[in-house]
């Protein structure tokens, strides 16, 4: 039973991770309809920041800090640079550009840093927990994310510019009616996905090493999380995440074993697209003739 | 009283396709006027040109300032409220937040006592300011709708078929209040109208567009009676 | 006398056709010439090329022409290079009898991978696609197919001898037997694209509502096509395991599925000449940024997929056609 209930605390502990990055996906396509493909990617690169920064001596807080306030930015930059003029293209020149930058962001980071796996800190002390039911670090990254998601909670539902990306995102036409800047609200959109993304790969890197192929699991389980909560609703991602996170670890640890840890984010996700893509909590999409 | 809205020449153009021809019409300070026309006259197509959605050419004068070149959120910001077709409600938002996208452009202090003078005006969506937007009736959409428009503290509102597809006792209701607030708010009102009989009633002054030419101009009073209207538009 | 305008006769489509046959058996004849000249190094590259344009070619016909986005077809590259292993390593199959076998699993897998997939429009489809190459590599090394799949050590085959009565290396052997498939497969290819079925995916992919609406069975073509491009891919690969001689889990990751969504794009989508150009791109782009850094061809593969979406979206063979038609137009007005 101990066991059991191990696996369910690990699982929700790097459900917490998935839940935060699925939660970017979902800001992303919302505001977009596009899947950020790269969301992995950009993790990592603002992963191996953090880590240059430690590196050159910084404290960790002071480094993590700088970390998400530079990912924020590139992601505005990327939003406002490569991504507006394609703001009309068909969805596949988007699923390419998105590769694309998938591809850069991996291969840029195993240039500077090479292929070999280094270790990130944890700022929390290695001593286990309750007995060893849970590692102080996969609790104090469930705190960091949950706190995270509460601030993003709080900002979106109580402040102006919160309202805003919220009006942006659902019907950007009557956005634009009332005065609100879309472009802009994109651009933030991106910003804050980006941050949110350097946090989770923040958190992850300690327990799955640092490499510049790290996030590639992690997205797949993002995006299975996203689909099973509903790819168009923020609340139902982040649930998406624990469940997606439980479900990894104890099928892992009693099902299929850990090696098919990918296949089952890949029988996840086909499944939820065939059986019920709008998820737990999504609307059902309907085309119109 | 002076023109507060003043429209030259304006042509208009779905990327290369000209869709308005030129029309010349104005809206008095603080007065009335409707855009009449059949469907797909081009009435609609005007309110958003005026708000810069389409490419457009010619002139238009907002307050003796031209605003034909700027961008749709700078002309929103000068006080011109576009009420569009289909309300175009934020339906998964609340009535209140709504209300709240309304005046975000505003930095002043009086945001909080327009909640209340807003709900004056229609205090069927005040007893649902915190349900979702989406579950209202189309009637109270369409009032939520002006209503955000007045949250910006408008000059000039844009309304844009109001009474479409609502009974027609709610849309007299709608009209009424819209009077109200004309008189009140002393906000002028550019109303776009299938239903000419209404409009010209509500109106200082009309316009008959076709095809994207305006074919008759005057006051509504004169315009009600003209022979030509009466047949096509008023049924009679 | 009245001033006669003369007008310029275009070339009737007859005529125009037999030029065409007449510059790809020109292409055929120098291709075949060209293993002669080059080192066995240089051969192998070059019949991996050609095993890419077989690749390309079925990724086009599901993506470039009927817009269904795959981001996954490593997984089949994969899957006939695994069956062509396991028939030569464990039940001794001659090399070229493997190529149907792996032909037709392609193809059923490919279906039955499309049957689900119908109902997925554009971006999820894309996204399972990804899922299945990220996921192809772990399934291949699992301790479930361990037995057939060799693991993480994968297979190693022989390099198939050439026929006694030829007097060439065993390179240039290969390369001919590849570039007669290839040509036999492009042959078909552009037999499938270019009749009814052809104009059906053109329809799909312009406007699927109203190709419905006409009488195109939707659904049994798109899972067809599937099931067909995912044929070409797996004969591919069936003939990069033959030339390489290995397959090992670790070959048929993402961004083997990626290298094939860039050769796509570079080469031009919706177009057949495209594979070739694109398969050019993609076998020797390495080779030649490799000696800058052994991340550049990615970061290359990279910027190229982005800029070819601002600059050039009808790829290579798409600028080809522009710059023939200028030049068409420029000579008509000159005369």
């Amino acid at each position: 039973m101990e066991g059991l209930l191990h696996q369910v605390l690990s699982g929700l502990a790097t459900g917490s991770i998935y839940a935060s990055m699925a939660l970017a996906l979902v800001m992303i396509y919302q505001a977009t309809h596009h899947l950020n493909f790269a969301q992995g990617e950009m993790a990592m690169a603002s992963t191996y920041l953090a880590w240059s920064l430690i590196a050159a001596g910084l404290p960790y807080w002071l480094a993590f800090v700088l970390t998400v306030g530079l990912s924020f930015v590139a992601g505005v930059a990327i939003e406002r640079i490569v991504l507006r003029p394609l703001a009309n293209a068909p969805v596949l020149a988007l699923v390419i550009v998105f590769i694309g930058l998938l591809v850069i962001f991996n291969s840029v980071a195993g240039w500077i840093f090479t292929y070999t796996i280094k270790t990130f800190p944890s700022p929390f002390p290695p001593e286990p927990l309750f007995g060893g039911l849970i590692s102080s670090h996969e609790l104090g990254a469930m705190g960091v994310t949950l706190g995270m998601l509460a601030l993003l909670y709080l900002f979106f539902r109580y402040t102006r510019l919160g309202l805003a990306m919220r009006a942006a995102a659902q019907n950007p036409v009557s956005s634009r009616l009332c005065g609100v800047r879309v472009g802009w609200m994109l651009a933030l959109g991106w910003g804050m996905a980006a941050a949110i993304g350097a946090v989770a790969g923040m958190m992850i890197a300690p327990i799955v090493f640092l490499d510049p192929n790290m996030m590639a699991g992690v997205l797949l389980y993002a995006f299975a999380a996203a689909l099973v909560g509903g790819i168009d609703n923020p609340v139902g991602a982040v649930v998406g995440g624990f469940i997606v996170g439980v479900l990894e670890n104890v099928a892992g640890a009693y099902l299929i074993g850990t090696e098919l840890k990918l296949t089952l984010a890949l029988v996840v996700i086909v499944g939820v697209l065939v059986v019920k893509p709008s998820g737990l909590f999504g609307r059902v999409l309907v085309s119109r003739v | 009283m002076s023109a507060l809205l003043e429209v030259a020449e304006l042509r208009a153009f779905y990327g290369a396709r000209p869709v308005l021809h030129g029309l010349s019409f104005a809206v008095p300070e603080g007065g009335i006027a409707t855009l009449l026309g059949a469907n797909g006259a081009g009435k609609t197509t005007t309110l958003r040109a005026l708000c810069r959605m389409l490419r457009v050419e010619g002139e238009v004068r907002f307050d003796g300032q031209r605003i034909d070149g700027r961008s749709t959120e700078d002309i929103v910001r000068l006080g011109i409220a576009h009420v569009p077709d289909g309300r175009g409600t934020f339906v998964d938002l609340t009535v209140e937040e709504n209300l709240r996208v309304g005046a975000i452009t505003r930095r002043d202090k009086g945001i909080a006592g327009d909640f209340e003078r807003v709900y004056g005006y229609f205090p069927r969506i005040k007893e649902r300011r915190r349900q979702q937007a989406g579950t209202l009736s189309g009637g109270e959409q369409q009032m939520l709708a002006i209503a955000r428009a007045l949250m910006l503290q408008p000059r000039l509102l844009l309304l844009d078929e109001p009474s479409f597809g609502l009974a027609p006792l709610l849309v007299e209701e709608i009209f009424r209040i819209m009077r109200q607030i004309n008189r009140q708010e002393r906000v002028a009102i550019l109303l776009v109208e299938q239903n000419a009989s209404l409009a010209l009633e509500l109106a200082d002054e009309a316009y008959l567009i076709e095809t994207g030419r305006l074919v008759l101009a005057g006051k509504a009073a004169e315009i009600a009676k003209a022979e030509s209207v009466r047949r096509s538009y008023l049924g009679y | 006398m009245a001033n006669a305008t003369i007008t310029r006769v275009q070339p009737t489509a007859a005529i125009a056709t037999s030029w065409r046959a007449l510059a790809i058996l020109l292409l055929l004849a120098a291709a075949t010439a060209l293993p002669f000249g080059l080192s066995g190094y240089q051969t192998f590259q070059i019949t991996l090329a050609l095993a890419y344009a077989i690749a390309l070619l079925g990724l086009n016909m599901l993506t470039g022409f009927s817009g269904q986005i795959s981001l996954g077809h490593g997984a089949f590259y994969a899957l006939g290079a695994y069956a062509t292993a396991i028939l030569m390593d464990r039940f001794d199959w001659p090399y070229w009898a493997t190529l149907p076998v792996a032909g037709v699993v392609c193809l059923i897998a490919g279906f039955l991978f499309g049957l689900p997939a119908l109902r997925l429009e554009g971006l999820y489809l894309a996204l399972a696609t990804l899922a299945l190459a990220v996921a192809t590599p772990q399934l291949l090394k699992s301790k479930l197919l361990e037995e057939w799949t060799g693991g993480v050590q994968g297979i190693s085959i022989l390099k198939p001898d050439p026929p006694d009565f030829l007097p060439i290396s065993a390179d240039q052997w290969l390369y001919l037997f590849t570039l007669a498939v290839t040509a036999l497969m492009f042959l078909i290819g552009w037999n499938i694209l270019r009749g009814r079925v052809g104009r059906a995916l053109r329809a799909i992919r312009e406007h699927p509502l109203a190709a419905e609406a006409m009488g195109v069975n939707i659904a049994l073509y798109k899972s067809l096509i599937f099931g067909v491009s995912a044929m070409f891919t797996g004969i591919a690969g069936a003939l990069g395991a033959i030339s390489v001689q290995f397959v090992a889990p670790d070959s048929f990751d993402v961004f083997l599925s990626i290298r094939l969504l860039v050769g796509l794009v570079v080469g031009g989508l919706g177009s057949i000449s495209g594979a070739l150009w694109g398969a050019l791109f993609i076998e020797y782009v390495p080779n030649i940024a490799d000696q800058i850094s052994k991340a550049a061809p990615w970061a290359i593969y990279g910027i190229f997929m982005i800029g070819f979406m601002y600059a050039m979206p009808t790829g290579v063979a798409g600028g080809l056609r522009l710059l023939a038609g200028r030049l068409r137009r420029w000579r008509g007005s000159t005369e």
